[in-house]
C-alpha cells in the first residue's frame, strides 16, 4: 500500500493542473460564445486567436 | 471557400460579402472605437462569415467579430466611422441590425459575475472528481487506517474548496436568515456545512461513513444550476438594457439665436427647442413658429398625420413630420404626458408583481419541510438509542444531505435555459424571469393595431384608379419629401416603374403639401383642405393638376410581416384573440377583417386599455397584451405578460416582459407553445425529484443511507432532470 504516497499526490497534481487550464480557459474567454464556436467549425475560415481584451 | 448549404435566406447575401473581402486593416493610427451592433437574425455559420466579412469590407473597420450567442457583433473602428453606418449597410446585405451602446458597464459587472460562478463550479469540480475517486476505494473496502488517510485526504481537498465554492450559497442564506427569512439556500448551506462538519468529525473519530463527496457534489451541481440561471437571465438583461441605452434622449435648444444641443433632463419650463422634420418631439410644449405636421401613432394608435401649426399643443413622443418647428416647452421630466403615462404603469406593475414562480413556491413548501424533517429524525433516533447524540446526528445529516434539492435546483434553470435558448434563437427575448410560466397560462391575446400589428407605415392602395400621367406627377412631387404618406407615393410609382415626369419650382409647403409647376399648371399635392376637396373617412392624400378636380390616393397600414401567422397560431393554440386600438373605426376594422379578428375595440384611450384589460382578467382571463406605442404602456404592464416588438417605443420595451428582436410577429405562436412546453417539463422534474425523495427519504430516516447511496441518488436524479429539460432543445420544429 506504500505506493498509495506517490500516487495520490500525482493523482491530485494531474487534477490540479487539468483546474489550472480551465482557468485559463476561462480568462481567456473561451466560454462566452458557446454558440457561434459550435458553427464556426463550419465556416472553413481560420482563425487562432479569441479576441484580446 | 464556399459557405455551407443552409436554410438561413439572410445567407445568400454572404457569398456577395465574401469576395471582396480578406484583407487586413490595421487602422490608420488613431484610436480605435468599439461598436456594437445587434444581430437578431444571426443564427448560422454563413451568417457569421457574412456579417464578419461584410463589415471588414467598410473602410475604417479594422477587425469585426460576431457573438452568436449574444447575436451581437463588436467592430473596431477607426474614430470617424458611425454604427448607424455599419448598421445600415448590413440590414442593406440581408442582415437585420441595429446599433448598441458600447458604454453599457453593466454588462461588463454580469460579465464578471457569471464567470466568478464558472470559476467555483469548476473547482468543485475539480474537488468532486478528487474525493469521488478516493470514495470509491473506501467503497470498495478500504479499512482501517488506509480508509482514515483517505479521509483525511478528502478533508484536505474538500473543506477549502466548499469554503470557496459554497460562499454564493452561504452568501444568500445569511442574508434571508438576518431578516428571519428561509430561503432554499438556507437547507442548501446547512447540508453542506452539516455533511462537511460532521465528515471531519466522523474521521478524527476513525469512524465508517464520510460525506464529503457529497458535501462537493452538492455544491457542483447546484452551482450548475445557479450558473445556468445566471446566464439566461445575464443574456437577456444586457441586451435589453443596451436596447434601451439606444435611445438618448438630446433635444435642440435654441439659445440666442444658436442652436445648442443639450440632454433633455437640462430644459425648463419657457425653453425653446427646435425639432427638425423626422426627429420625436422632446417635451410637451406649444408651437412657437413652424408649421407641420405629427406622427401620434406612439402616443395615441392613431395612423394619420395630425396638423401642427402655431398656437397647437405638441406632446413628447410626436414625431414631427414635414416642416421644421420650434415649440417652447410647457412641461419637462416628470410633468410631461409621458410621465403621467408612467405613473399609469407603476400602479399596473405592481398588482403583477405578486406573481410567485413554480420555483418559490416549491421553495416554501420545500424548505421548512426539510428542517423539520432532519430535526424530527434527530430527536426520534435520539429518543430510541437513549443518549446517542453521534447516531442521531449522522442520520439527520444523512436526511438533509439525500433530500438536499440537487435536483430541485436543476429543475427550473436547466429547463428555464433550454427553453429561453430557443426562444432566443427564433428572436425573443425573455426580460423577466417568470415571463415563461406566466406565458404558459395565457389564453387570451390582446394586439394592438398601429406599429404592432401593422407596420406603422402606409402603403398606396388604389394605384389602379389613377392614370399613368397623373401617376407620374404625383411620384415627382412627393419624391423630396420625408412625409409617410409621399414616401409610400414614391415607393409605390418607382416599384410600377413609372418615370416621375419633370417639374419646376418644387416647394414644400410644411403642413399642407407639395406645390411645384409642370406644362404651365401649378400641380399639388397634399391635404383636402388645401386642395378644396371633399375629405375622405381614410387615410388619403389628395392631387390636384390646375383646374381639374382632385383626386385622392388612398393608403392602407401594411400588415406586419408575420402578423396573420401569429394570429393563426394563437387562435389554433386556443387563445382568444382581441384587437384594441386608438385609431379610427374604419381602419381597426379593416386590419381586423384581413387578420380574422372578430373581437375588436376601436378608438380606446390608454385608460380604456387598461380597463378593458382589466375586465378580461376579472373575467379570469390570462392575457397576453402585445403592444408597442406609448398608449400601451399601462395596458403591457396591466397584463398578465406583455410582448413587445424592438421598434416599440423605450417605455413600452421596460414594461414588457418580452421583446421581438426582429421585425416578424411570427415567432408570438412559438413562444406560447414553447413556454408551456417548458412549464410541463418543470412540474415533470418536480414530479421526479419527488418521486426520488419518497423513495430515498425512508431509507435515510430508517439509518440505512451511505455515502455511497447518497451520491448515487443525488447524481442520477440531477441527470434525470438535465436530461428531461434538454427534450426541449432537441425537438427542432
Amino acid at each position: 500500500m506504500n505506493v498509495l504516497v506517490y500516487l495520490i499526490p500525482v493523482s491530485i497534481f494531474l487534477g490540479a493542473l487539468g483546474l489550472l487550464f480551465f482557468f485559463y480557459t476561462l480568462k481567456s474567454r473561451q466560454y462566452e460564445d458557446p454558440e457561434g464556436d459550435a458553427q464556426r467549425i463550419l465556416s472553413g475560415i481560420y482563425d487562432d486567436a479569441p479576441p484580446e481584451d | 471557400m464556399a459557405a455551407p448549404v443552409s436554410a438561413c435566406p439572410a445567407c445568400d447575401a454572404a457569398h456577395l460579402a465574401e469576395e471582396t473581402a480578406g484583407r487586413g486593416y490595421a487602422g490608420d493610427g488613431g484610436e480605435s472605437r468599439r461598436i456594437m451592433l445587434s444581430l437578431p437574425q444571426v443564427y448560422c455559420a454563413a451568417c457569421i462569415v457574412g456579417v464578419e466579412r461584410g463589415l471588414a469590407t467598410q473602410p475604417g473597420v479594422r477587425s469585426a467579430r460576431v457573438n452568436l450567442t449574444l447575436k451581437r457583433a463588436t467592430v473596431e473602428a477607426d474614430q470617424g466611422v458611425e454604427a448607424e453606418d455599419l448598421a445600415a449597410y448590413l440590414t442593406g446585405i440581408g442582415y437585420e441590425a441595429y446599433e448598441l451602446d458600447a458604454g453599457a458597464l453593466s454588462a461588463t459587472e454580469t460579465d464578471k459575475r457569471s464567470r466568478d460562478l464558472m470559476m467555483r463550479m469548476g473547482v468543485a469540480g475539480f474537488g468532486m472528481m478528487n474525493v469521488m475517486l478516493l470514495s470509491v476505494a473506501v467503497w470498495s473496502g478500504a479499512t482501517e487506517a488506509t480508509r482514515d488517510l483517505f479521509h483525511w485526504v478528502s478533508a484536505a481537498i474538500a473543506l477549502p474548496i466548499v469554503a470557496f465554492s459554497a460562499q454564493p450559497f452561504f452568501r444568500n442564506a445569511w442574508t434571508a436568515l438576518r431578516v428571519a427569512r428561509l430561503n432554499m439556500d438556507v437547507p442548501i448551506s446547512l447540508a453542506i456545512i452539516l455533511a462537511a462538519g460532521m465528515s471531519v468529525y466522523e474521521t478524527m473519530h476513525s469512524g465508517q461513513h464520510a460525506y464529503f463527496d457529497a458535501a462537493l457534489s452538492l455544491t457542483f451541481f447546484l452551482l450548475a444550476g445557479r450558473y445556468l440561471d445566471h446566464r439566461t437571465r445575464a443574456v437577456a438583461r444586457s441586451a435589453a438594457e443596451e436596447l434601451a441605452a439606444l435611445e438618448v434622449p438630446r433635444a435642440h435648444k435654441i439659445v440666442d439665436g444658436q442652436e445648442v444641443v443639450v440632454p433633455v433632463a437640462e430644459l425648463a419650463v419657457g425653453d425653446v427647442v427646435r425639432v427638425t422634420p423626422g426627429n420625436r418631439v422632446p417635451v410637451d410644449g406649444m408651437v412657437e413658429t413652424g408649421e407641420s405636421e405629427v406622427d401620434r401613432s406612439l402616443l395615441t394608435g392613431e395612423s394619420l398625420p395630425v396638423f401642427a401649426g402655431p398656437g397647437e399643443m405638441v406632446n413628447a413622443g410626436e414625431v414631427n413630420l414635414t416642416g421644421p418647428l420650434t415649440v417652447r416647452v410647457a412641461a419637462t421630466g416628470e410633468d410631461t404626458s409621458l410621465h403621467r403615462m408612467a405613473d399609469l404603469v407603476a400602479i399596473a406593475e405592481t398588482a403583477r408583481n405578486k406573481y410567485t414562480s413554480l420555483a418559490d413556491k416549491a421553495a416554501a413548501i420545500y424548505a421548512p419541510a426539510v428542517h423539520l424533517l432532519a430535526l424530527g429524525s434527530f430527536v426520534a433516533w435520539l429518543v430510541i438509542t437513549g443518549g446517542d447524540v453521534r447516531l442521531a446526528l449522522n442520520i439527520a445529516v444523512a436526511v438533509l444531505i439525500i433530500t438536499c434539492p440537487c435536483a430541485l435546483g436543476l429543475a427550473v434553470p436547466a429547463v428555464t435555459t433550454a427553453a429561453s435558448g430557443r426562444l432566443f434563437k427564433r428572436g425573443m427575448l425573455l426580460k423577466s424571469a417568470t415571463a415563461m410560466e406566466r406565458l404558459a397560462e395565457v389564453d387570451h391575446v390582446v394586439f394592438d393595431k398601429t406599429g404592432t400589428l401593422t407596420q406603422g407605415e402606409p402603403t398606396l392602395d388604389n394605384m389602379g384608379d389613377h392614370a399613368e400621367a397623373d401617376l407620374a406627377i404625383a411620384g415627382a412631387l412627393a419624391q423630396g419629401s420625408s412625409h409617410p404618406l409621399a414616401q409610400a407615393i414614391t415607393q409605390a410609382v418607382s416599384g410600377a416603374g413609372i418615370m416621375p415626369s419633370v417639374l419646376s419650382e418644387v416647394r414644400e409647403i410644411p403642413g399642407y403639401g407639395i406645390e411645384a409647376q409642370h406644362g404651365g399648371e401649378i400641380v399639388r399635392l397634399g391635404r383636402a383642405e388645401w386642395l378644396g376637396a371633399r375629405t375622405l373617412d381614410r387615410t388619403a392624400t389628395y392631387l390636384k393638376i390646375g383646374k381639374r378636380p382632385a383626386v385622392a390616393f388612398t393608403f392602407n397600414d401594411a400588415l406586419r410581416e408575420g402578423a396573420a401567422e401569429a394570429v393563426a397560431a394563437m387562435k389554433a393554440q386556443g387563445c382568444a384573440v382581441t384587437l384594441i386600438s386608438g385609431d379610427a373605426p374604419a381602419a381597426v376594422q379593416d386590419v381586423a377583417f384581413r387578420l380574422g379578428i372578430e373581437d375588436y375595440r376601436a378608438g380606446m384611450l390608454p385608460e380604456g386599455k387598461v380597463g378593458a384589460l382589466e375586465e378580461l382578467a376579472a373575467g379570469g382571463a390570462k392575457v397576453l397584451m402585445v403592444g408597442d406605442g406609448l398608449n400601451d404602456t399601462a395596458a403591457l404592464a396591466a397584463a398578465h405578460v406583455s410582448i413587445s416588438p424592438a421598434s416599440a417605443l423605450e417605455a413600452a420595451r421596460v414594461v414588457s416582459d418580452i421583446v421581438l428582436l426582429g421585425k416578424s410577429l411570427e415567432p408570438l405562436g412559438e413562444a406560447v407553445s414553447t413556454s408551456r412546453k417548458a412549464t410541463k417539463r418543470i412540474k415533470e422534474n418536480f414530479g421526479i425529484s419527488t418521486a426520488y425523495n419518497l423513495i430515498a427519504i425512508p431509507i435515510a430516516l430508517l439509518g440505512f443511507a451511505t455515502p455511497l447511496a447518497a451520491a448515487l441518488a443525488m447524481s442520477l436524479s440531477s441527470i434525470t432532470v438535465s436530461l428531461n429539460a434538454l427534450r426541449l432543445k432537441a425537438r427542432r420544429s
